[in-house]
């Protein structure tokens, strides 16, 4: 099989004609999952492919958060077909929060690159390649996703969804200048120690965790590359954004203008 | 500075001087034309940085890509994974 084929030869002896990037890069995608049992394996399917592709040197981190329909059982079975090298599990008990979920899977990564991405295949690792040759180019700190330029888009958005991520967007951009166009989205890569310093930064939670990431990057003066991606929203379980993620998104905004 | 204080200093600055030219502050005269327009400006920049807002925010909306190649790429690989994991022995 083409996976194993390429996870055997060292990803580096095809980077040579490039000639810069060092043989040691690693990239360790961390997906936290929770009820992702059928997801998981297709997302980690469509990781698979695209790295034994693309052949940069990989590492897949899946941090579970005790999820009751069984994603850690379909998980084990994952780690047995790719091996534990290349499917790493390390299981949380209970749901406590996105931002630990990175500082827990990054403890176990021994990538010098970290990608995160949703679980829930509205990320695509086809533009996993394009981040990391993005950041190549520009020796970026953190390259971000973005469904608002160039040929970046959403499927399966109606009209009020997508007034409401425009508006809000466009808000966004005036309020706090961030120097990245898709701050709510969390399809991105970041140098390790640049994540490790910005998870202990923030202090917002959800859509509004992203976000922040984004801006105390800037205060930081960390740089940001764009990779224009499309983003198809959850093709099983459902999508959220209710009333109560807007109040919630409104309050972030307002604190992050307030205080940084 | 944060940027709230960043907005409050900007609107301060041009709150003042649009005050003082109105009021003929530091001797400066306007001719009376120029008062009629200068009394009524800040309304008029609102009600244009609503209409700008508004049509951008309405352009976005209507050049927003559908990435339908995108979805039909995704279902079919995974009709694809589907088929290939099955056949390593996983149990969906």
């Amino acid at each position: 099989m083409a996976s194993k084929e390429a996870s055997r030869t060292p990803a580096w002896s095809r980077l040579e004609p490039e000639g810069r990037s060092p043989p040691q890069n690693t990239y360790s995608v961390l997906l936290p999952t929770y009820n992702e049992r059928e997801n998981l394996p297709l997302i980690v399917w469509l990781l698979v492919k695209s790295f034994s592709e693309s052949g940069f040197n990989y590492e897949i981190i899946i941090i579970d958060d005790g999820s009751p329909d069984g994603t850690r059982d379909v998980a084990e079975q994952l780690e047995k077909i790719y091996g534990s090298d290349k499917i790493l599990l390390r299981p949380r008990e209970k749901k406590l929060g996105l931002g630990t979920a990175y500082i827990h899977g990054m403890k176990h990564a021994t990538g010098n690159y970290i990608i995160i991405m949703d679980a829930d295949l509205s990320h695509h690792p086809k533009f996993i390649p394009e981040f990391i040759r993005k950041q190549k180019e520009g020796n970026f700190d953190i390259v971000s996703g973005t469904r608002y330029k160039g040929n970046g888009g959403v499927y399966g958005w109606d009209l009020k969804r997508k007034i409401i991520s425009r508006g809000a967007n466009f808000i966004t951009q005036i309020l706090l200048r961030p120097g990245a166009s898709d701050l709510t989205g969390s399809f991105r890569l970041y140098k390790k120690e640049v994540l490790q310093k910005l998870i202990e930064k923030c202090v917002s939670k959800g859509y509004v965790f992203q976000m922040e990431m984004i801006v105390r990057a800037r205060q930081l003066n960390y740089t940001i590359g764009e990779v224009p991606i499309s983003f198809v929203d959850r093709v099983y379980g459902e999508s959220k954004l209710g009333g109560n993620e807007i109040v919630s998104f409104l309050k972030g905004l307002l604190t992050l203008f307030a205080t940084t | 500075m944060t940027k709230l204080a960043q907005w409050l200093w900007g609107l301060a600055l041009l709150g003042s001087a649009w005050a003082a030219l109105n009021v003929g502050a530091l001797g400066l005269e306007l001719p009376a034309p120029c008062r009629d327009v200068l009394w009524p400006l800040p309304a008029y920049l609102l009600v244009a940085a609503g209409c700008y807002a508004l049509g951008t925010v309405g352009y976005r909306v209507a050049t927003f890509h559908d990435c339908e190649d995108a979805a039909r790429e995704l279902q079919n690989q995974i009709q694809e994974a589907r088929a290939d994991l099955s056949r390593r022995g996983l149990r969906f």
